[in-house]
């Protein structure tokens, strides 16, 4: 199962940074995150729920960048 | 400028302000460090605040924590100063917070902007679609809510929204969003159109035959965006070179601070702290990775846009990176250097039946004003051979039937027979016209010319007399020679043909358009092996590229390095199964690809250069004293601004 969200992120840096907090994120079995196109692509791991997984993303990516928004809709 | 740049903006204006005033004011001791606290936190409280975050969540050693770090270590040393009945120097913690924001603004504002206008050049979402209401009026609603089978109308000037057949009107689009080329395209009712092309001149009325998502232009924006997700070597070594560097300069810079220091103590002279702290701070000033983080994924997505502008699709930086070092190009011959469609080339008539027609009755037709038309007898043996082959839907049948270029009336063929392999005989007009190869030729026990051109050759036997042949080949497309030659300018050491063609059309092809190598007479599964044994003869550096048309190549585009699929218009698996995808079928464009993955390389290659080198210099400068705050910050925004702007050049394009 994978899916496109669109975010907000000001910097390149930023983005890696979101990229492997939401890697770590229980429930994700990889994630991408595009500074350039402003889009993070995650795949869930199996029976994964998917809203709750990106709750979970989107606090680990505050954690890091605390500017970081991702639009889970 | 978006709202946060704005903010950022009027911060840096005002700190600015704040600072030139604060050089006139004549205050002194703390009450200088109080003051000049206030334009301080103006331009820097965020990155103080992002510091703090980041240590509480374990996070240190970014940009935020170099810069904290850096600033507060010159303020406090402006405090030791004063402590110690010296004069403290106060603006240079806040000039250099002050450098760092307009660094990072400009930044933003130039990623931001070249983000935008490489979105700008795949811009080719459609926004909306119309569909009609009852009582005319159009209604515009979204692409995404259109049903399959719904009729939508397209007028002048408007994209096709979605992919579908058009059910009234005739127009002329215009592709150049999709192939980079602006060769017009005529459509009329029945046609078929694609969604992402622009409907220049009739108003269309247009069946969905897919859903928007799965319409071509959904297809090629969500391979476009994804591109950059799949990222290139390079682009992974400079993440995992950031992640050793930023602590490494970091424990080097403590160190720079206390060793020195130290050592002094020891060796029984002045320690020198707050020399060795500046050296310190400076250090880590200059140290900054931003310049590479950000210059890098951009040339790639600069380059991926380019590219797409022209036409070509490139389905991640890393196949742009492999683009470059392509020495082996492999082609598919036919749809790829040819154009795959078969055409009738000759007509060669026997002069048994050039004497027949002449004397024939029926050979002569009433042309409209009235007057008696003499067919040509290469006309009629065309004609006769299109109406024997009438009922097979054969390539070789089309093409005949389109030489033949007039309706054809079925009644007037009978008792056709078919054999395989060989050709059909059937009755046409009364006469027994057998037309086929040299087999059925022999079967029947006629004669016939047996020096004939390259190509596929249909004999024509009418009432049992050898009347001609007539020759259908594939036509070579205009830009394959240049293609070839264009290739080889771009350092290719080594194009190789593949064909399921005869040896000797093959070889008649490949000698025209000058390959190196040629394989011919290969099955679909040959085609694999072929490219395998090539695959182990190069060395691990170079790479092989196949290109294809996508049709029955799928295990070939998907063995290659780098698989090329040509005059993908339209064609899901070609799109599917590539890695790069050349919209149009000219393949000049594998040249323009691997040139602009080179300029891109270049580039890459240049700030990775030019950068690390103007740290590496400024580091030394730095640790001894030489380069102050003032170089440091040059080293860090200002080497990261040209990165940027060097990156630009990437998006830049010269067919």
């Amino acid at each position: 199962m994978k899916k496109t969200y669109q975010i907000e992120v000001d910097c390149a840096n930023c983005a890696l940074k979101m990229e492997e907090a939401a890697k770590k994120v229980e429930g994700v079995q990889e994630a991408t995150v595009s500074f350039m196109t402003q889009k993070m692509k995650v795949e869930f791991a199996e029976s994964a729920e998917e809203r709750a997984v990106m709750e979970r993303v989107r606090s680990a990516c505050k954690k890091v960048e605390d500017d970081c928004e991702i639009f889970l809709d | 400028m978006t709202k946060k740049q704005k903010k950022v903006f009027y911060r840096i204006i005002a700190a600015a302000v704040l600072m030139v005033m604060l050089h006139f004011v004549p205050a002194e001791g703390y009450l200088r460090l109080v003051l000049y606290l206030v334009p301080y936190l103006i331009i820097g409280y965020d990155i103080l605040r992002k510091a703090a975050l980041g240590i509480l969540h374990g996070e240190v050693f970014d940009e935020n924590f170099l810069m904290a770090v850096a600033t507060v270590g010159a303020m406090l040393l402006g405090v030791y100063h004063e402590a110690n009945g010296m004069e403290g120097e106060f603006a240079e913690g806040v000039a250099v917070m002050l450098f760092y924001q307009i660094g990072e603004l400009f930044q933003a504002v130039a990623v931001g902007k070249s983000r935008r206008n490489i979105s700008a050049l795949m811009d080719i979402r459609p926004d909306y679609a119309n569909i009609e209401g009852e009582n005319g009026s159009l209604e515009q609603v979204d692409p995404d809510e259109v049903e399959v089978g719904t009729v939508i109308v397209v007028q002048p000037g408007e994209k096709i929204p979605i992919d579908g057949v058009v059910v009234e009107g005739s127009s002329t689009l215009n592709t150049s969003a999709l192939t980079g080329e602006s060769v017009p395209r005529e459509v009329e009712t029945g046609g078929e159109v694609i969604s992402g092309c622009v409907n220049i001149s009739g108003l269309l009325r247009i069946r969905t035959t897919r859903e928007f998502g799965e319409s071509t232009v959904s297809k090629i924006l969500d391979l476009v965006e994804n591109s950059s997700m799949k990222k290139a070597r390079t682009e992974n070594f400079i993440t995992k070179f950031a992640r050793y560097y930023t602590p490494a300069v970091c424990y080097s810079a403590l160190a720079l601070a206390i060793v020195p220091s130290v050592m002094n103590l020891l060796m029984g002279n002045p320690a020198g702290w707050s020399t060795w702290i500046i050296r310190a701070l400076t250090f880590l000033v200059i140290s900054c990775p931003c310049a590479l983080v950000i210059s890098i994924p951009l040339s790639f997505f600069g380059g991926i846009g380019g590219a797409s502008a022209c036409g070509i699709l490139v389905k991640g930086s890393n196949y742009l990176e492999a683009l470059a070092l392509t020495r082996y190009v492999v082609f598919d011959k036919t749809g790829t250097l040819t154009r795959g469609v078969f055409q009738v080339t000759q007509v060669q008539v026997s002069p048994e039946f050039g004497r027949t027609v002449s004397a024939a009755p029926e050979t002569a037709g009433i042309a409209e004003d009235g007057a008696l038309v003499e067919k040509l007898p290469s006309a009629r043996l065309v004609e006769l051979a299109a109406y024997a082959e009438s009922y097979s839907n054969h390539p070789i049948s089309k093409s005949l039937r389109e030489a033949y270029g007039q309706e054809i009336d079925m009644s007037k063929v009978s008792r056709v027979e078919e054999t395989g392999g060989r050709g059909v005989s059937a009755l046409v007009d009364g006469h027994t016209v057998a037309a086929g190869n040299f087999r059925l030729m022999e079967s029947l026990g006629i004669s016939y010319e047996k020096n004939v051109g390259i190509g596929t050759v249909v004999h024509v036997a009418v009432d049992g007399i050898y009347a001609g042949y007539i020759l259908i080949s594939d036509v070579i497309k205009e830009q394959s020679r240049e293609a070839i030659a264009a290739l080889k300018a771009a350092g290719v050491k080594k194009t190789v043909m593949l064909t399921g063609d005869g040896k000797k059309t093959a070889e008649h092809v490949a000698g025209l358009l000058q390959v190196d190598e040629v394989r011919s007479e290969l099955l679909p599964g040959d085609k694999v092996e072929a490219v395998e044994i090539l695959l182990a003869q190069k060395s691990g550096r170079e790479n092989l590229a196949f290109v294809g048309d996508g049709i029955n190549d799928a295990p070939v585009l998907s063995r290659a390095d780098i698989g090329v699929a040509m005059g993908a218009l339209g064609s899901d698996a070609a799109i599917e199964a590539a890695d790069i995808v050349l919209m149009d079928d000219n393949p000049m464009k594998l040249a323009l690809a691997i040139r602009i993955s080179r300029k891109c390389l270049r580039i890459v290659y240049e700030n990775i250069v030019f950068a690390l080198g103007i740290k590496a210099v400024c580091l030394v400068l730095g640790a001894f004293g030489i380069a102050n705050m003032w170089i440091a910050i040059f080293a860090d925004v200002g080497v990261m601004v040209l990165a940027v702007l060097n990156a630009i050049r990437c998006l830049k394009v010269r067919p």
